[in-house]
């Protein structure tokens, strides 16, 4: 085999990634007839989508009546703190009951209520018990019945056309490093260059359009809940190719992973835990949430833990306890615990569920924790509180996508699922990404296919200058002779992006972030790997190192540009949430070789979705402008205008 | 705290390899897959292995520890003793690619062979109703994360490469009684069990619970209890002669078996 020898293959729709959006748009490409590749890093069935624990959002009604769309679209708007893309939660809160029911046609089978329907759980910023789920391990349901899905697929056209890879095939254990475009006035995507990870052999998949779903870029932080595959392959590659991203400084921390032992420190404690009772404690014994209800919520939490606790048998009589606050809140007590000295003795808080249920009680409804904790940290969760403390576990940035079709600004780029950003605004709330996935994965794969349907005349062609770029950037790592390891300089990366761009920003931080980043592009041009081309994992890391540096960057220049704290976003030197930036997408493009940034407004919420808020709650989020817009200018809300905005 | 380990590790490809010995610096708490992580990071760069979350709950790091299959994630090096070497290799019933990686390609064909969940085509989505005792078998089945180190472990594929073809070995046996258990499948595949996925291959030696990391039950909850169906189905003489007399249609046929010739 010659170095540059290439592998072709020719598609209607390649789809990057094998987790929930990506399996769910090749499920729709093919059912609409499209010859559909799935790229999967991992063998088949290993995607990050398997550690979501929690549920999936979706407001069915099956465990209070009163849920519908327009709560959950509410409730989603403000656990992003409005800076959602408005039409994105609404699709998402219409349709999600749908994707979940049609998993169910597909065998999945979720936990049920007493009536046999699908039961729901109760879950922070979620008004109503909404989550579909099957014990702490639905995400695992829901990647074996899409993988299951796929199977059937096959099998049917096993059937009809002789061959099971006739429609749908996986190409597992392949990495793609650049899109490639065709050479016209207005480029379009021409396919994917890439490499088999087993071999190093090359590879170009020929096709008018990739969906991008490779999930988010937890591997450039130190403590997080993300596997290596989360290397923000999907946003570096939109990028390289000419798509905007955005929203880029909201980065979910989690406000429970694990802490100790140190090899586990990051590792999801799932949300469900508070979900189903468990509380957190500092080392003084107080629940101190309670001290921590920021004052656009106050009106939905509990005061007393009385009334808390109550809430969990009487959820229409009594406020939501606030353990159950959106995650970015829940994330910024643990650490202001923290650092006021009443953390655990190993750096994190409590959270204790042992004394709050029966031990048969935890065992049935968190089994994966149980085992998790009781196998890696010799804690029994049924008789001890367990430790946890913030791990960077989701980025609510993304490639900027069209709502409706999940397309790019590039002709024939697609983007689903946590790659790409608006829908959750400034931070998602728990159970809304599995939803997401499956939303927005089958929007992907109906506007992907939409896409080929309108093309005439013949197909874009890679222009071989670039599939040429793309083999001599893939051999860089392994033709120098001397350079740098380039597992030390992601390890450097990770923890320099964790100290300086993490839960907590300060200017000057964030600003030495930038300088640290430059020194690190020129590290990471000098790496070099040893051995050959076949499964090297050095050579992998080698060239993952060019997304997680340009994600890096990204992060770094809008938490710096960003002066407001909001969602996923905290700046210590702007703790409050201003209205005008509330208006302001920040947008990250590649100009040459750098990463530039630039404003954009936020798109405009309909009236008919505006109208589903109380002015008053409005109020909290708006300037007086745009509540002047809104409110008709005759009858303005009485508290509009007696007091003066904050 | 920390000690220096001695660490065997296989390193090779399907056409040569051999142990090689390293030392490898262990902390407090860490797992085989942290050392062997720390081993890459700093003296063999192009060690190849597998793994993605880290926690158990992808089934990627399967190898074998001192000849025990297991997770590397799930596997405490505190249950060593610190004087004794290590030796990790990787699972040997399934063709080596490199080092710790195997090709299980075997698994994903099998998966293929196993006719889908068949519901009644009537019951539009949204209208499934199943009751949490109907559903709490083929849950447990459904925790699998197809690892495979029970597919690694059973001796009829272990230590007979010829029963591939005949033999889906445990997980796809439990994927068979997944689907014949679960509340809303029609279909009926006790003849094909035993016939073409070599249910009765299967001598019930635990071996596949024994080294299950989600301690499913697999022989005495999935293997055993689908053999109890199959033997009332194909061998009870009563069945069997009812099946001749009575005009009374099966609820759903034995689909065919995909891909087969």
């Amino acid at each position: 085999m010659s170095s540059t020898e290439i592998e072709r293959h020719s598609y209607d729709v390649v789809v990057i990634g094998a987790g929930g959006s990506g399996l769910r748009a090749a499920i729709e490409a093919r059912a609409r007839g499209k010859k559909t590749a799935i790229i999967s890093k991992s063998l088949f069935g290993k995607a990050h989508t398997v550690m979501a624990e929690g549920g999936a959002a979706a407001a069915m009604g099956n465990v209070n009546p009163n849920d519908n769309w327009q709560v959950h679209f509410r409730d989603t708007m403000r656990g992003g703190k409005f800076l959602n893309n408005p039409r994105m939660a609404e699709l998402h809160a219409k349709e999600a009951p749908d994707r979940v029911w049609e998993l169910e046609a597909w065998g999945a089978l979720f936990d049920r209520t007493k009536d046999g329907k699908i039961s729901q759980r109760n879950f922070g910023g979620h008004e109503y018990p909404r989550l579909a789920h099957v014990g702490d391990r639905t995400g695992l349901e829901m990647i074996r019945t899409l993988q299951q899905r796929v199977v059937a697929l096959q099998q049917a056209d096993s059937a009809e056309l002789g061959d099971p890879e006739a429609m749908i095939r996986v190409f597992a254990e392949t990495t793609i490093t650049r899109l490639v475009k065709d050479g016209t006035g207005a480029p379009r995507i021409a396919g994917a260059f890439g490499y088999f990870r087993d071999t190093g052999r090359f590879v170009l998949f020929e096709a008018p359009t990739v969906v991008l779903a490779t999930g988010g870029i937890g591997r450039t932080f130190k403590v997080t809940s993300n596997s290596w595959e989360y290397s923000g392959d999907g946003h570096a590659l939109a990028l390289l190719a000419g798509a905007d991203l955005i929203n880029m400084e909201f980065v979910q921390f989690h406000p429970t992973g694990m802490v100790w032992p140190p090899s586990v420190r990051g590792i999801l404690v799932t949300e469900s835990v508070r979900g189903d009772g468990g509380v957190l404690r500092n080392s003084e014994g107080n629940r101190f949430m309670f001290d921590y209800v920021p004052d656009v919520f106050r009106a939905q939490y509990a005061e007393t833990e009385e009334e808390a606790d109550r809430w969990y048998t009487d959820p229409d009589h009594n406020r939501r306890p606030p353990e159950l606050l959106p995650r970015d809140e829940v994330a910024r007590s643990i650490n202001s615990e923290i650092k006021a000295g009443r953390g655990s003795p190993h750096g994190g808080v409590f959270l204790d569920i042992a004394s709050r249920r029966p031990a048969e009680e935890i065992l049935r409804r968190l089994p994966s924790m149980y085992h998790q904790f009781i196998e890696l940290a010799d804690v029994d969760i049924t008789k001890q509180p367990m430790e946890i403390g913030p791990t960077c576990h989701y980025v609510m940035g993304g490639v900027e996508v069209d709502p409706d079709t999940a397309a790019t600004d590039v002709p024939g780029l697609f983007a689903a699922g946590e790659v790409s950003g608006g829908m959750h605004g400034s931070n998602r709330l728990g159970g809304n990404s599995l939803s997401d996935l499956l939303v927005f994965g089958k929007r992907a794969g109906e506007g992907a296919a939409e896409y080929v349907d309108s093309l005439s005349g013949p197909r874009p062609a890679a222009s071989a200058a670039s599939v040429d770029a793309a083999v001599a950037e893939a051999l860089a790592p392994l033709e120098r002779a001397e350079g740098e390891n380039p597992y030390t300089v992601h390890g450097e990366l990770q923890q320099t992006m964790n100290d300086l761009v993490g839960l907590i920003r300060r200017e000057t931080e964030v600003k030495q972030a930038l300088t640290e980043l430059e020194k690190f592009r020129e590290r990471a041009a000098r790496v070099s790997v040893p051995g050959g081309r076949a499964y090297n994992p050095g050579w992998h890391v080698a060239l993952d190192l060019r997304n997680m540096l340009l994600v890096a960057e990204c992060v770094a220049q809008a938490a710096l540009e960003r002066q407001e704290s909001r969602g996923g976003h905290t700046r210590e030197d702007y703790p409050a949430m201003s209205a005008e930036w509330r208006k302001v997408n920040l947008v990250c493009a590649l100009t040459g070789d750098t990463v530039s940034l630039t404003r954009k407004p936020l798109p405009a919420m309909r009236l008919d979705l505006l109208a589903l808020f109380e002015t008053a709650e409005l109020k909290k989020y708006m300037t007086e402008e745009e509540l002047a817009g809104i409110a008709p200018p005759s009858a303005p809300s009485a508290d509009a205008v007696s007091e003066e905005g904050h | 705290m920390g000690y220096m380990a001695a660490l065997k590790v296989w390193r090779g490809d399907a056409g040569s390899g051999a142990l090689t010995d390293y030392k490898v610096e262990v902390n407090e708490g860490e797992v085989v897959l942290d050392v062997l992580h720390r081993l890459q990071a700093t003296q063999a760069g192009d060690l190849a292995l597998r793994w993605n979350c880290k926690a158990g709950k992808c089934g990627s790091c399967s190898m074998e520890i001192n000849g025990r299959p297991r997770l590397g994630c799930m596997t405490r090096m505190s249950t060593f003793d610190p004087a004794d070497t290590l030796t990790i290799t990787p699972m040997r019933t399934f063709p080596v690619i490199r080092d710790l990686v195997t090709d299980v390609s075997f698994n994903y064909a099998k998966a293929r062979s196993i006719p889908s969940f068949t519901p009644d085509p009537s019951i539009k989505p949204g209208e499934f109703r199943m009751q949490q005792e109907d559903v709490n078998r083929s849950q447990e089945f459904r925790k699998c994360i197809e690892c495979y180190l029970c597919q690694n472990t059973c001796h009829v594929i272990r230590d007979h490469a010829e029963n591939e073809a005949p033999f889906a070995g445990p997980r796809f046996l439990m994927r068979v009684a997944e689907l014949e258990m679960h509340p809303c499948d029609e279909a009926d595949r006790r003849d094909i069990a035993q016939d073409d996925f070599g249910l009765g291959y299967c001598n019930i030696t635990k071996c596949c619970t024994e080294v299950c990391p989600e301690h499913i039950k697999i022989t005495d909850n999935a293997l055993i209890p689908l053999k109890e169906r199959v033997a009332g189905h194909k061998y009870d003489p009563l069945v069997w002669l009812g099946s001749k007399i009575s005009r009374r249609p099966a609820k759903a046929g034995t689909p065919a078996v995909p891909g087969k010739r």
